[in-house]
């Protein structure tokens, strides 16, 4: 659906040259949910916006629905923009407009006959959930409902793919949510693709089949998010990932209880996709002469299974524990003595 | 009917003032006003527009275009009223074929308020939320769709209190005008209330103008606030 080729964006600034993209490759499928993860200045915006030409690349090449995207005239430009929704982190709505003018905006572009457009809008307005909405003023709206009108907006020409430029960011977590859900439900539906960029990987855990970390204008990793949860190569990409697996303040948490009585080691295993549903607690307390103490675990759900990290500590004989480790990789589930040896 | 009346009820506390006479003062002060507020309107919406989209990092960007744009919207921005209508005088004959009138006012009006609305549209365009513009780009709107479509509707309350003040503006305006025979309040209060020490007519002369002033702005501000749904 999208691929990217060798696509760099230099910027001139007064400071010099900035390379916010740095020659990139990428392809993204039809029907996926691609998340694009960094912290800001990673490019990560420069490189959304390249996909429609927002932002015309120094070199290299878009090809988003067939089309290269550098190759077109203005009007086919325009045409093709009209296939690529996208949604914003400020909404980017007109104020002078009602839900039902905003939703219709899009319509009115591509030159959609008034009847028509009335009704597609009011199809819209009932898929994001806005019904009863349609006269208000996006002032009488909230944060939520605000990116509700944005993606129906986005949605209206029917498009073929959706560009989200962090578009939860300004929102509370429990709407967030809530928008992540309309997303996921959007893309079930319509089989649309849904490209997301984004700073919090929770966001990426939710609703991505696949993610790409980029740092310096570069990917740094990419791939399935399950798989980069397991195996996270870089370092900037076990800090994303330590974001949504660990409990927050897991460390200090634990420090307290380093030596504490009945915990002798403290170990971390982590669970990937059908790992997470085994007993395996219950194994290792029946088959060797340990304790066990659970401290802290959390699960998470993605989008290809669930996610997890549990922390245990374990007093017994140093042979004993040593049994349990070699015990717990033999079932495929990851483990790190974070303390004791 | 009304200007007898008038006359009856204060011919005691203004004894010079020919109530006819304030009123035709009037009409012209009010005729000037508006036609030259039209034509402001006009031409200010479309300088305004070309300091907006030629100016750096814009649709159109356009070093050029915006460099001579805003030399003369300053040029004209600048000159003093009262010398702008003496040196428009040549090209006022040309227009209107007379110096004589509400009319012959008319240029010089328009060309001094014209920079200023100018300036205000640029200023009112430029409130605009920059991702608004983006987001109209993304959905495939053409140049055209953005200035008719986000531009103006979006700027529209910025837009019309700045043509209030530029009302204000003209009103007094049209009182200088009145140096080249233009007709209006501030002839008639400076020929008849001051050349003649009739202060009664400067005084009703100049309540008139207040009224009228008010009135501008009152009917300006509700505009604005019913158009400005943020």
């Amino acid at each position: 659906m999208i691929s990217l080729s060798d696509l760099v964006k230099t910027f001139h600034t007064r400071d010099g040259k900035v390379t916010a993209v740095d020659h990139i490759q990428l392809t993204i499928d039809e029907g996926e949910i691609f998340g694009i993860i960094g912290y800001s200045g990673a490019g990560k915006s420069t490189l959304i916006r390249l996909l429609n030409m927002l932002e015309t690349p120094t070199s290299g090449e878009v090809v988003v629905a067939g089309k290269n995207m550098g190759r077109l005239t203005k009007q086919q430009l325009r045409e093709a923009r009209q296939e690529i929704g996208m949604i914003f982190q400020h909404f980017n709505l007109l104020w002078s407009r009602t839900v039902k003018e905003n939703i219709a905006f899009p319509l009115e572009i591509k030159g959609v006959p008034k009847a028509e457009r009335e009704k597609r809008v009011n199809e819209l307005i009932s898929l994001v959930g806005l019904d009863g909405r349609g006269g208000s003023y996006p002032s009488q709206l909230s944060g939520g409902q605000k990116q509700r009108v944005g993606i129906a907006r986005a949605l209206a020409n029917n498009p073929k793919v959706l560009l989200c430029d962090e578009a939860t960011s300004a929102l509370d977590p429990k709407t967030t949510d809530s928008i992540l859900e309309l997303l996921v439900d959007i893309n079930k539906k319509l089989g649309l693709t849904i490209v997301l960029i984004t700073h919090e990987m929770h966001v990426i855990r939710k609703i991505c089949h696949r993610v790409a970390v980029m740092e310096h204008g570069k990917i740094v990793e990419q791939g399935p998010v399950l798989d980069v949860f397991k195996r996270p190569r870089e370092q900037m990409t076990k800090e994303f990932v330590k974001q949504v697996t660990e409990p927050e303040e897991t460390e200090e948490t634990l420090k307290h209880l380093f030596g504490a009585d009945g915990i002798g080691h403290v170990l971390q295993l982590t669970f990937v996709g059908g790992d997470a549903k085994k007993p395996l607690i219950n194994d290792i307390i029946r088959t060797f002469d340990v304790t066990v103490n659970i401290l802290q675990g959390k699960i998470s759900q993605t989008q290809n299974g669930p996610y997890g990290s549990l922390f245990i500590g374990v007093e017994g004989d140093r042979q004993e524990v040593q049994k349990v480790l070699e015990y717990i990789r033999e079932k495929h589930v990851s483990v790190e003595v974070i303390h004791g040896e | 009917m009304s200007s007898s009346l008038f006359s009856l009820a204060f011919v005691r506390l203004f004894p010079n003032v020919n109530w006819s006479n304030m009123y035709d003062a009037t009409y012209e002060t009010l005729h000037m006003s508006f036609i030259a507020l039209i034509f402001t309107f006009i031409f200010g919406i479309f300088l305004g527009l070309v300091l907006f989209l030629t100016a750096k990092g814009n649709l159109w960007e356009n070093k050029v275009i915006y460099g001579i744009t805003a030399f003369f919207v300053n040029v004209f921005r600048s000159i003093p009223f009262i010398i702008l209508i003496v040196l428009l005088i040549p090209f006022t004959r040309v227009i209107v074929g007379t110096m004589l009138g509400p009319s012959a006012a008319l240029p010089a009006l328009i060309i001094g308020a014209a920079p200023f609305y100018a300036r205000m549209v640029e200023i009112a365009l430029r409130e605009i939320d920059k991702g608004v513009i983006e987001a109209s780009k993304s959905m495939g709107a053409s140049n055209a769709q953005i200035i008719f479509k986000v531009l103006l509707p979006e700027a529209m309350p910025a837009l019309v209190s700045g043509l209030t003040v530029t009302a204000i503006a003209l009103v007094s305006y049209t009182a200088m005008a009145g140096v080249i025979g233009a007709g209006g309040l501030g002839d008639l209060a400076y020929r008849e209330g001051f050349q003649r020490r009739q202060t009664d007519i400067t005084f009703v002369a100049t309540v008139i103008v207040l009224v009228i002033v008010f009135i501008v702005q009152l009917i300006g501000d509700l505009i604005t606030n019913k158009l400005d749904k943020r």
